[in-house]
């Protein structure tokens, strides 16, 4: 068998189990360093702010620098307790599916800022695209977490019917999208969105979001080409928290160049932003927002933050990174960034922290045992399978009915036999 | 010969295909340093190397574009999508190029790339980890498109598909990946071993595409179904104690169709089952061709089970899934008519 000597260059993980955590490719600029231009800046003038990382808050919880959006602090608590509801909602729903009572569950451990600060920063009539991990929107936007369980739960109370995998929430009274399972087709969904709003005259806009991995697929491609050409007032936000699957970020290509700048490299404003620090988040989300609003056209933000727990619960990371390499992110936990900053102005404290915690705890169970009693996947009500055939075409056509009728025939042929093999 | 599930199965066809052939590489999303996320490529890439399996950015169209072109330039790559459902970005590159490199240039450049890719529910996977879309490939002319139903099919049609100098869409049943599926949800996972099909081969060995397979002789009715259907089937028939043939078409595209007719000739009467949707299956490619052949010989009209015409729903699977009491009643029904 001949060798073959190859040349390919493939991308080289910073540290796989077993090896000490390597974040030294992440590029960090301090806080406060990088500065703000005006809304209506050119394209080309954002190429610093591609690369760049800008940040608000400093090592000692201090907001700093042209970024920082002066937020009251009945904000930033009602920020700090959405990122906190989010991460008790998100291990209380970790642990029932390891229990069983849900199929499948997605965290977004150590993400919350990105979403939660972004629903501040945008207005209520503005429609959100989120991905699978984008709950903190959902939750920002005030969904009931009650809602979101039903939906885990395929239950009576589920706003998909029992249609759909858990996680792909929609909620259409808050302008929140149907999420899809499929990459990154929701983003030029979303400018296609914003193009409606222009031609309508209206001065709403839209925003989107898709992990770094997914930045991979055609439609990221599609939808930054349309937003540019139509200068269509939306939002694309990329969150790069270094890792799709088991494949890191260098494989998305991002080796040497950031995802940010593939927005100046089509025609968009480009901005880099710590996605751990929710001032940095609100800062640029609020930037771009009136950008678009103002008819200067579309932004591309990437959020730099990392994925603290498994893909999925159908993921295992130990398999392909080192255990415990959150602590050594050089960006922090998102949570006890925001705690520490509205400590150190007077305006929190550890006791609050605590009784916060335990009260959303409490919502969050008492939450849950509510959503058990509308059915499980397990036992209690259940929807009627029937429904499934619903909503496939806006009226049933003859063979749908005709199936419906076959599987009602079906169903009470299993009830007959008292088994439902 | 070794007892084998039928992800080991898959791995081992690229194992022995990588050792012997130094065209082949495996490329797709995480199935380099991880294996794969069901496992299938375990292995492989410390052994061969990340040059030869290849981990990828999440673009199926990418994946499929440059397994073409590594084709064309002498490779014989192995691609996987990662879920069937996921296959549509990478639609084009099949159907528009894949599928007709061969016929568009005289045979001046041809890709011969097989893609595998789960396929099939009953996973708890919702609509986007449970579809079957193997009709909408065999429709397209130039794919060759094949689904095993076991560790030994899979990995001789895997070795197939791999030496084959045509295009080969190569769906794996994923609820079959560890064992066998009755489906009868409620009963404990089973394994292949002990399975006589899980008995494979270490070396290398072919299974011929194109080749259906009579799992089961009988005279009073003819079974033709693929996939994990093949065991909800012979299930089915059990619980009837019916004589019935069971054929496992194995090779969609192309189709041993006088296998298939000869046993319908045989026996009168014909169900067809897959899981995939009724409406413009593959079935009703079958329920055409063998009509076309054996219509003098038919007692019943050929009747067909398979999913419904919906999007498969996460919490109605059993309801959905074409299950053994579908099967049954299908059965029961076909074999009351008479001519
Ligand atoms: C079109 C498509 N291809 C593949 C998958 C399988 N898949 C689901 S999530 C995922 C990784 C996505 O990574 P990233 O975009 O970085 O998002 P993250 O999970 O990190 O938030 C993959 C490969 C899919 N859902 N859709
Ligand atoms: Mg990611």
């Amino acid at each position: 068998m001949t060798r073959i000597e190859s040349r390919l260059h493939v991308p080289e993980v910073p540290a796989r189990p077993g090896e000490e955590p390597d974040f030294s490719y992440v590029r960090i600029s301090p806080a406060g360093a990088v500065p703000r231009p005006p809304i209506g800046v050119a394209v080309r003038e954002t190429v610093p702010l591609a690369e760049d990382l800008i940040r608000v808050l400093d090592d000692e919880g201090a907001a700093i620098g042209p970024w920082d959006p002066k937020l009251p602090p009945d904000t930033l608590r009602a920020g700090l307790r959405e990122m906190l509801l989010t991460r008790v909602f998100d291990d209380r729903m970790q642990r029932t599916q390891r229990q069983g009572r849900i199929s499948f569950y997605v965290r977004s451990w150590g993400e919350e800022a990105v979403s939660v600060a972004a629903a501040h920063a945008l207005r209520t009539g503005d429609m959100l695209f989120p991905s699978y991990r984008n709950q903190g929107l959902f939750i920002g936007r005030g969904t009931p977490v009650l809602d979101l369980m039903c939906q885990l739960l395929s239950n009576t109370r589920d706003m998909c019917k029992g249609r759909q995998l858990p996680v792909m929430y929609h909620d259409a009274t808050r302008r929140l999208f149907s999420i899809s399972g499929n990459l990154a087709t929701q983003y030029p969904q979303a400018v296609g969105w914003a193009m409606a709003a222009a031609i309508k005259g209206e001065d709403h806009i839209a925003a989107a979001w898709v992990g770094e991995g997914s930045t991979a697929e055609a439609d990221f491609h599609h939808a930054m080409l349309f937003a540019k050409v139509y200068r269509a007032p939306v939002v694309l936000n990329v969150v790069n928290n270094q890792w799709a699957i088991s494949t890191f970020q260098g494989y998305a290509g991002g080796e040497q160049r950031s995802f940010a700048a593939r927005g100046p490299g089509l025609g968009l404003a480009g901005l880099r932003v710590d996605g751990n620090d929710f001032l940095a988040v609100y800062a640029a989300t609020a930037w771009a927002a009136e950008r678009a609003r103002a008819g200067h056209g579309a932004t591309l933000i990437e959020h730099v933050t990392y994925r603290a727990g498994a893909h999925s619960t159908s993921d295992d990371p130990s398999r392909y990174r080192p255990k415990d390499e959150f602590p050594a992110w050089p960006l922090g936990d998102p949570v006890e960034r925001l705690k520490k900053h509205l400590i150190g102005l007077g305006e929190w404290d550890d006791t609050r922290h605590a009784a916060l915690l335990a009260e959303l705890e409490t919502e969050v169970a008492a939450a849950w045992k509510q959503a058990m009693s509308f059915g499980t996947n397990n036992d209690g009500a259940r929807l009627d399978p029937a429904l499934m055939f619903d909503d496939v075409f806006k009226v049933l056509p003859p063979h749908l009915e005709a199936q419906r009728a076959e599987l009602e025939a079906e169903l009470a042929a299993a009830r007959d036999a008292g088994a439902a093999t | 010969m070794t007892a084998m599930s039928m992800v080991q199965a898959l791995n081992s066809a690229m194992e022995v295909m990588l050792a012997r052939d130094p065209r082949v590489v495996i490329l797709g999303e995480d199935v380099g340093y991880f294996g794969g996320v069901f496992r299938a490529t375990e292995g492989l890439q410390s052994r061969y190397g990340a040059h030869r399996v290849i981990d990828t950015p999440i673009a199926e169209g990418g994946i499929v574009g440059a397994a073409i072109g590594m084709a064309a330039n002498g490779l014989r790559p192995v691609a996987e999508i990662q879920f069937a459902d996921y296959i549509y970005p990478a639609y084009d590159q099949i159907v528009s190029e894949l599928a007709r490199m061969r016929y568009r240039s005289a045979a001046a450049f041809t890709a011969p790339v097989t893609i595998r890719t789960p396929c099939g529910g009953g996973i708890r996977g919702g609509q986007t980890h449970s579809q079957s879309p193997e009709g909408v490939f065999a429709h397209v002319s130039g794919l060759k498109v094949v689904m095993p139903s076991n560790p030994y099919d899979a990995k001789g049609m895997l070795i197939a598909a791999i030496e084959d100098d045509d295009p080969v869409i190569f769906f794996e049943p994923k609820r079959l990946y560890n064992g066998p599926f009755d489906g009868d949800p409620h009963k404990a996972a089973e394994s292949w071993a002990g399975h006589p099909m899980g008995d494979v081969p270490e070396g290398h060995y072919t299974v011929p595409i194109g080749k259906a397979a009579v799992v089961r002789a009988g005279n009073a009715v003819t079974v033709v179904t693929y996939g994990t259907m093949v065991h909800v089937c012979l299930a089915a028939v059990a619980d009837l104690g019916l004589d019935a043939e069971v054929v496992d078409v194995r090779s969609m595209v192309p189709l041993d169709i006088d296998t298939l007719a000869a046993s319908v000739a045989k026996t009168g009467r014909c169900l067809i089952a897959h899981e995939a949707t009724r409406f413009g299956g593959y079935g009703a490619e079958l329920s055409a061709s063998l009509q076309e052949r054996c219509f003098w010989h038919l007692q019943a009209p050929i009747q067909r089970v398979a999913g419904w015409d919906t999007p498969y729903p996460h919490a109605f699977e059993w309801e959905y899934f074409p299950g053994r009491l579908r099967v049954r009643r299908a059965l029961e029904a076909l074999m009351q008519v008479s001519a």
